[in-house]
């Protein structure tokens, strides 16, 4: 018999019930419930007269739609306010635990749940929200998905599911000093492209990521959506023991010893077969930025924005071409001499405390430059704000000109009042860089925190490690 | 959920691919507490010259002409022509609706994002998938024919052209039954009720911390 992957593993031990035909009743370990995709969940529930099967399993925050400042003001945006009021209700009316606006507790689904060990390795994990895959990085199989899909688990604790094929995506030998976990994301996207993981659950392994902190492997699990993969997982190692240890929702005393013997098995035997295995050079991997309008269109620091006309599919060039457009750039210009408006450190890809201090540390005893409008930081939840003012962070990015905000998902998606005005561009820690995403006409540029620091503090593009 | 069997409609051509589900419907829409009324805002920033938002008179805003929707020959579309990597992105369910709202029915592309894949199921929306060079003559065909309408048939997974030629195509067998009996499919797992206890009982005995109060 052949090994196992570690998305078979965990795929198997959560089957229900398997029918002839692949399809299975997939039983879900946490569900985590946000605003903007759970009001007509609960409408449903409350039209069919059911009830929510195991409330215990449920984790809701409001983040999408809650402010960044001036908090105690509430929402001005009524209808915005209407859908967390509607959050708030919910749970209340459902006896579902919901960390409230006014909760240090509260913050961004996916930094919240690793955050208070409500999130574990061996568990399935689902939320109504593409970036739920961030918890597969302490080797559980977490997927987002749609709001039908959320009353289904509020109603029943399952899903029906299909398998996926499994991926491997190997990064081997170490990366540079100065490569994040974003740059290795990014560099991965930009090589299989958007859609190369659709239909697979990605396992990443190799030594770049056994190296990673467990928040780097949340940076790199969060972005196998922009990889066309619902699910991304790394394997269970002491890192992810040590992580979780001491977490409100950790397994406690004998419950511990059991967990940490159960978990040890949470990686893929060195026999199992993978349906594809994709490696990469970690010494290849140098500071990513992307140029375009999908997070496929990446390239290093020290490229220039690529030439349309080198494109021989005709689909592809004119999809690059819309996208210099839009993004008001010329071919062949080297990424160093673009000049940016707006820095955002935040989003649930990048909002966690190493995130903010890899940022700090190129910030530190520097200015933000003239021509940036504004730089933002918004940290993943309360509790990582309060960690960073603990370390002295928030002085580090005040003194240099940033502003110290409270946590949501901000201008990832602008939602909020926070957002891009037509035609200014932005380095962003986020994952989407799609038309309008951080405001009509917007123009957004993925990079590391470490990089959107170093644009902040010189005005446009740089290799951070000139500056560190 | 609107069942489906068979559908003969109009065919509209999209020619982009990687359309992401922000483009399908804005994230500003994404503030309602309805699951109705987001057709109008399909594709907003696309089919609008002005900026959208909530609430806004629909009838007062200015249509953009050169999107291939405003068109008049592809008024009353029901079946959408895209290109790979259709509905990437974000996992809003928004994006079915607002198509569904809008009144599609079926959505042909050489691939579709996996979220959205899924999601059109639970809507009653048919996303079928078929090769590059067949969604390259279907663009073709439909370009160079006012009027072009197919016949799309799920229980025999066929697709008729004007020439009466056959396409088809393949989808799981599960969701091809649950979308022609239009199937819930929660009550469709609430048969399982014996086996999901069960399942928790065994569960709790192995891997009891996942059974912790929050």
């Amino acid at each position: 018999m052949t090994g196992k992957t570690l998305y078979d593993k965990l795929w198997e031990v959560h089957c229900v019930y398997e029918q002839p035909n692949g399809t299975a009743l997939l039983y879900i370990d946490r569900h985590l419930v946000h605003e903007v995709t759970s009001p007509q969940a609960f409408e449903g529930l409350r039209l069919a007269g059911r009830q929510v099967w195991r409330l215990d399993t449920n984790l809701a925050t409001p983040d999408h739609n809650v402010p960044t400042m001036n908090r105690n003001q509430g929402i001005a945006d009524p209808i915005s306010r209407l859908q967390v009021e509607t959050l708030d209700k919910n749970c209340q009316d459902f006896g579902i635990t919901e960390y409230k606006m006014d909760d240090i507790r509260q913050g961004i689904v996916h930094v919240v749940g690793p955050e208070q060990g409500a999130t574990l390795p061996g568990m399935t994990v689902v939320c109504g929200d593409s970036h739920t895959a961030t918890h597969g990085a302490l080797g559980a199989l977490a997927f987002g998905i749609g709001t039908s899909e959320v009353e289904h688990v509020l109603a029943t604790q399952c899903l029906i599911q299909q398998k996926s094929k499994n991926m491997l995506i190997q990064v081997d030998g170490q990366v540079m000093p100065g490569i994040t976990g974003k740059d290795i994301i990014l560099a991965i996207i930009g090589k299989i492209g958007t859609a190369g993981g659709t239909g697979y659950a990605i396992e990443f392994g190799g030594d770049a990521i056994k190296a990673l902190s467990i928040e780097g492997r949340m940076t790199v699990c969060n972005m196998a959506i922009e990889a066309g993969a619902r699910a991304g997982m790394v394997a269970v190692d002491q890192k992810t023991i040590d992580y979780v240890k001491n977490r409100p929702f950790a397994p406690t005393s004998e419950q511990w010893q059991q967990a940490v013997t159960a978990w040890q098995d949470l990686h893929s035997d060195a026999d199992a077969t993978f349906d594809c295995v994709v490696h990469l050079d970690a010494a290849d991997i140098k500071p990513q930025v992307s140029w375009g309008t999908s997070p496929e269109m990446v390239i290093a620091i020290d490229d220039r924005v690529p030439d349309p006309m080198a494109e021989r599919d005709e689909v592809k060039r004119e999809g690059m071409l819309a996208a210099l457009e839009y993004m008001g750039l010329e071919a062949n210009t080297p990424m160093t001499a673009i000049n940016i408006d707006k820095v955002f450190i935040g989003s649930c890809t990048n909002s966690r405390i190493e995130d903010l201090r890899q940022a700090a540390h190129i910030v530190k005893n520097r200015k933000v430059a003239a021509n940036i409008k504004l730089a933002m930081v918004v940290p993943g939840s309360g509790l990582v704000k309060q960690l960073a003012e603990q370390e002295g962070l928030h002085d580090i990015f005040r003194e240099a000109g940033f502003e110290w905000r409270e946590p949501g998902c901000s201008m990832c998606l602008a939602m909020n009042a926070d957002r891009l005005e037509p035609q200014e561009r932005c380095a962003s820690t986020s994952n989407r860089n799609f038309v309008g995403r951080q405001g009509t006409g917007g123009r957004t540029h993925l990079v590391s925190p470490a990089m959107a620091a170093a644009a902040a503090v010189t005005g446009h593009f740089i290799d951070v490690r000139t500056l560190a | 959920m609107q069942a489906f069997t068979q559908c003969t409609g109009l065919v509209v051509p999209l020619d982009k691919s990687n359309v992401d589900t922000d483009a399908i419907i804005p994230k500003q829409f994404l503030k309602s507490i309805k699951r109705t009324g987001f057709g109008p805002n399909l594709f907003d920033e696309w089919r609008y010259l002005d900026h959208g938002e909530p609430g806004m008179d629909q009838s007062k805003r200015q249509l953009n002409p050169d999107f291939i929707l405003n068109q008049a020959r592809y008024s009353g579309a029901t079946i959408l022509l895209a290109r790979d990597n259709f509905g990437c992105g974000s996992s809003r369910e928004h994006a079915p609706w607002a198509l569904q709202d809008h009144g599609f029915r079926a959505i042909i592309a050489p691939s579709f994002a996996d979220i959205f894949y899924n999601n059109c199921f639970k809507n009653g929306i048919l996303p079928i998938i078929l090769s590059k060079s067949i969604v390259d003559q279907l663009f073709q065909e439909t370009l160079a024919t006012e009027g072009y309408q197919l016949v799309i048939d799920l229980p025999t997974q066929q697709i008729i052209t004007p020439a009466q030629l056959t396409i088809e195509f393949e989808l799981d067998s599960f969701r091809k039954e649950c979308l022609i009996k239009g199937q819930d499919d929660i009550d469709l797992t609430l048969q399982y009720v014996d086996a999901i206890k069960q399942y928790e009982l065994k569960r709790q005995k192995e891997a009891p911390w996942l059974f912790r109060e929050l």
